[in-house]
């Protein structure tokens, strides 16, 4: 598989890992280990002084870049203040921009989410915003200068997949910047549909991290990111309503008298 | 003494208390990578934390890289 790069910057992996819900330290080290992503998001909290061992250490033992996000933000203010905070802490320049309009469905907010894109380039962030899958949503996200686009499949952790599946052709059709699949990804040909649609990567947590065996299911994910990468770049055969038979309809023996039952 | 609300909870701290203690008094790493600092939610940079001195009703933030996303 080719390495893919965003504002300059190289991945391997076409997997990117984030790190919500998993049950230990250890359950992500083996799942993030098993995924072969290098590059993995994180959230910002208040500190928590019972909390122990450090995701930050872990991930670099991972060898992943770090992917700070704005999860939990409802405006622009918010949003653009997180991602100012994660600069601070984590020293980087790259934001996960999630600005969500919901608390239900966690769906962006999509006018909080573009002002804060603008807002946040212009400060200088790399800003990779986790978007819906409106594809003139994800131009305007590209022409305020967003360095991805990363379109939900569905909405966060609700493992249902790629729900419009025309929409995503449109965004990547049209895209010059690269396109992440973000959320809804459920199992291991969710992450194969996407990536044999165009998508240059996928982006999921909940569907490794909330599996029965989260590194199996990490495993699972990265042959399926790279089979769907390894189909699309082979291209297809196209769908026929007929069958196309692959055996040679020349040369067929006549065995019956009729031919026919 | 100084009141401040310090990660959503009400905090006493010396007067001329700065930012650097409020990181303290949160069990932060002062020095630790992966924390940051706002006051009435404007960002201060980890250089500043000993020089911003709070003052009272001030809400103080301290924040470090946890699982998400």
């Amino acid at each position: 598989m080719t390495a893919f790069e965003i504002a300059g910057r190289s991945f391997r992996s076409r997997l990117v890992i984030g790190t919500g819900g998993f049950r230990s330290l250890d359950s992500m080290r083996d799942a993030v280990l098993a995924s072969g992503a290098d590059m993995a998001t994180v959230a910002l909290r208040r500190v928590d002084p019972a909390a122990r061992g450090s995701i930050l250490e872990l991930l670099d033992d991972c060898g992943c870049f770090i992917l700070p996000n704005t999860a939990g933000c409802f405006t622009a203010r918010d949003a653009v203040t997180t991602a100012r905070l994660a600069r601070e802490a984590l020293e980087t320049d790259w934001v996960k921009l999630e600005v969500i309009g919901d608390d239900k469905t966690l769906l962006p907010d999509a006018s909080e989410l573009l002002e804060a894109a603008e807002e946040l380039v212009s400060d200088g962030f790399t800003v990779l915003p986790y978007t819906t899958d409106d594809p003139v949503l994800a131009r305007r996200l590209e022409d305020v200068g967003c360095a991805a686009v990363m379109p939900l499949g569905s909405p966060i952790g609700s493992g249902m997949g790629i729900a419009n599946p025309y929409n995503l052709r449109l965004i990547v059709e049209s895209a010059r910047v690269p396109v992440i699949l973000d959320a809804g990804i459920g199992t291991a040909s969710d992450a194969a549909l996407a990536m044999e649609a165009g998508c240059d990567a996928v982006l999921l947590a909940s569907a490794v991290s909330r599996a029965e065996d989260p590194r199996a299911m990490a495993e699972a994910m990265r042959k399926a990111v790279e089979a769907g990468y390894g189909a699309r770049k082979a291209g297809r055969i196209p769908r026929r309503l007929y069958a196309q038979a692959s055996s040679p309809e020349e040369g067929v023996a006549e065995l019956s008298e009729s031919g026919s039952p | 003494m100084v009141t401040v609300t310090l990660n959503g909870t009400e905090h006493a701290l010396p007067d001329g208390a700065t930012v650097a203690d409020a990181v303290r008094a949160v069990g932060a790493p002062e020095d630790g990578r992966g924390v940051a600092a706002a006051v009435d939610g404007e960002v201060v940079p980890r250089g500043e934390w000993a020089l911003r001195v709070l003052t009272a009703d001030e809400r103080v933030e301290v924040l470090q890289a946890v699982q998400g996303g």
